[in-house]
């Protein structure tokens, strides 16, 4: 088997804070390799950004707490100093962020910032720089990209500074692209294009992409792999197939219970998780999902669950016998085929 | 953006004529005592008084004062373009020595503005960078000192040190730089730092909360998820964003002082429009106090249109029509 593009072993993150320790990141374990497209799918404040927040060492090390290895291609990232780190990043990490509004500078054109990349990574003219930069605006899609180079970024509209970002993310070609919730700040129809976008740039670019979502209709069609994560750590992890028509963690069930269908008859009716995502603080005892599962039991509540391998590549973090969870999934849980 | 800037420049008009209504109305309605008296002396004779306000234009009413002073300043008097009267004091046209004193507040304010811009903004940048550090906390005392204490206290305090102590220091007054930079720039020193202590730690706090404010922000990030050097971040990604509003206060805070520094001038012994202030409200001197009132008002509207124009340089999101 060859070796891991990208691989965290034992990753906790946590933010000392007035109020307590917040457990952003409880222990996470995974490896992406070379080409692959790993989704990453939880609620907002599961931890999936700052995982890979921290991969690009882009919290902040001094408020934070760091444990574990992340380890790039043979190197441990967390043990870098900044200033090698930041030949990585940009250069071989590429990172696309959820609101592209906010994540372009206003105050300079985005051929520009374009370009800034480049020449913060290689030794090439300024000229050179910008016409590459002109060239990247083509192969992500935007129309007239000679013109929209010299353009702001509020003068784009949102699909349009995605699609730069996305072009920022790739113009060095690196081998991973993060792309954090790429698509939540998009309209709907955006969406797909900026998902096709990026399904066709990696077969280009030849990199592994790590998909973070909230949303498993999502990574569907475009991830490989799919890990699904609450309160800062991995409950389960498998291919697409795995999750979505064998899914083995009641969270999961949840999930894909919460997702809108056009299949379902109108009488049927979503069904949302319960409750809230717990604090980071005071993380619930036991499994922390036991608050919000309807088929917990007092074993949820005093031992937490390990990611145990269920067949092949599928792992869950349950306490309830696969049996039990078989019945439950033929009983009918929104899944349909 | 033209019919921007000639619509503003309408309004700066417009705000004028206002101010100096306002200004007559305050002259003529709330009377602290009469020029004329003032001029003539006390037990003057009522012919000779009456003579007199016959002179200072002040036996017309009030109002046709106004159209003259306004028409005046407008369409020139007898000593040309713009036409400011002449003080009630000296019988002397008001119009060279306000250009006069115009001069010397523009290097004093000038002057301070350089050293709290140097001083203010990179110790803003430097406690932005390091919140809650050692030396965030020193400049921040400071920033309170500075805001704190008052140019009448500052002030008397340097030349009691820098003049009548160490000797450092010539005393007060003021010295053209036609007499040498050497005397010019110590006659000017204390004032220019006196005067821009209390700039340079309002702008230190100001730089430090807006830099603070910008460096949380996305497309920070995005500067060092592309593998900028931190420098660079800060320099050009946090700091273009971060002192831009800086700007606009910059340019109302230095026309605030063109209009004059009213208390430094005057502990400085410096004969700027600050000073004539004074002097023109003590002598009831009519004209003097409606130039200096328009002067001041002049610098502040202009200084609001100018900050406007070059903001919509600065900020591209920013467009006039």
């Amino acid at each position: 088997m060859a070796e891991p593009l990208l691989e965290l072993k034992d990753l906790r993150v946590s933010f000392p804070t007035e109020d307590g320790l917040v457990q952003a990141v409880n222990v996470v374990s995974l490896s992406i390799m070379p080409g692959e497209t790993l989704g990453v799918v939880g609620e907002s404040g599961s931890g999936k950004s700052v995982t890979f927040l921290t991969v690009m060492g882009l919290i902040n090390r001094k408020s934070a707490i760091v444990e574990g290895e992340v380890i790039f291609q043979g190197e441990d990232l967390l043990k870098l100093p900044v200033d090698e780190l930041k030949k990585i990043r940009g250069s071989k990490i590429g990172m696309v962020f959820q609101d592209p509004m906010t994540s372009l500078h206003p105050f300079y054109k985005v051929g520009y910032q374009l370009a800034e990349t480049i020449l913060a990574h290689e030794d090439v003219s300024k000229k050179e720089a910008n016409e590459r930069a002109v060239e990247m605006l083509r192969t992500v899609g935007i129309p007239r990209p000679d013109q929209r180079a010299k353009q702001y970024p509020h003068e784009f509209s949102g699909g349009m500074r995605q699609r730069a970002m996305i072009a920022m993310g790739l113009s060095l070609n690196p081998d991973l692209l993060i792309a954090d919730e790429p698509t939540t700040a998009l309209d709907v129809t955006v969406q797909a294009q900026i998902l096709a976008l990026i399904d066709r740039l990696k077969e280009e670019f030849n990199a592994a992409v790590v998909m973070i979502t909230h949303d498993l209709g999502v990574v569907a069609e475009h991830a490989d792999d799919i890990q699904v994560m609450y309160a800062g750590r991995v409950v389960e992890f498998g291919d697409v197939d795995d999750i979505y028509y064998e899914p083995m963690h009641p969270y999961t069930w949840g999930l894909l219970g919460s997702i809108p269908r056009l299949t379902d008859s109108l009488k049927e009716r979503l069904r949302p998780i319960t409750g809230l995502p717990p604090s980071m603080i005071n993380v619930p005892k036991g499994c922390s999902f036991n608050p919000r599962c309807p088929y917990q039991f007092d074993r949820c509540l005093t031992e937490e669950p390990e990611l145990i391998p269920l067949d092949g590549h599928h792992a869950a973090a349950c306490h309830l016998s696969l049996a039990d969870r078989r019945k439950v999934l033929s009983e009918g849980v929104a899944i349909q085929r | 953006m033209t019919r921007y800037i000639i619509r503003r420049l309408l309004w700066v008009v417009l705000v004028l004529l206002v101010v100096v209504f306002v200004t007559f109305v305050i002259f003529f309605l709330m009377p602290s005592g009469d020029p004329a008296l003032r001029f003539a002396g006390k037990g003057a004779q009522p012919q000779v008084l009456e003579t007199v306000r016959h002179q200072l234009g002040l036996d017309r009413p009030w109002y046709s004062q106004y159209f003259s002073f306004t028409r005046n300043i407008f369409l020139g008097d007898q000593n040309g373009w713009p036409g400011l009267g002449f003080s009630f004091a000296t019988r002397v046209p008001l119009k060279d020595i306000l250009f006069e004193r115009m001069f010397v507040t523009i290097q004093l304010a000038v002057g301070a503005a350089v050293i709290w811009l140097l001083v203010g903004i990179p110790i803003g940048i430097l406690s932005a960078l390091r919140p809650r550090s050692l030396m965030d906390r020193g400049a921040m005392t400071f920033a309170l000192i500075g805001i704190s204490a008052p140019v009448f206290f500052l002030g008397p305090l340097a030349l009691y040190i820098f003049w009548y102590k160490l000797g450092w220091l010539p005393g007060t007054g003021y010295k053209p730089l036609s007499s040498g930079f050497g005397p010019w720039l110590s006659h000017f020193i204390l004032p220019w730092c006196v005067l821009a202590v209390l700039y340079a730690a309002f702008y230190a706090r100001m730089t430090r909360a807006n830099l603070m404010e910008t460096m949380g922000e996305d497309y920070i990030r995005t500067a060092r998820a592309k593998g900028l050097s931190e420098r660079r971040v800060v320099l050009k990604h946090g700091l273009r964003a971060g002192l831009t509003p800086i700007v606009t206060i910059f340019g109302l805070d230095l026309a605030g002082l063109l209009g004059g520094a009213i208390i430094t001038e005057t502990i400085f012994n410096i004969p700027g429009i600050g000073q004539y202030t004074i002097l023109a409200v003590r002598r009831l001197d009519l004209y003097a106090i409606m130039d200096i009132t328009l002067v001041a008002a002049f610098f502040v509207t202009f200084a609001n249109l100018v900050v406007d124009i070059v903001y919509a340089f600065l900020d591209p999101r920013v467009r006039y029509d």
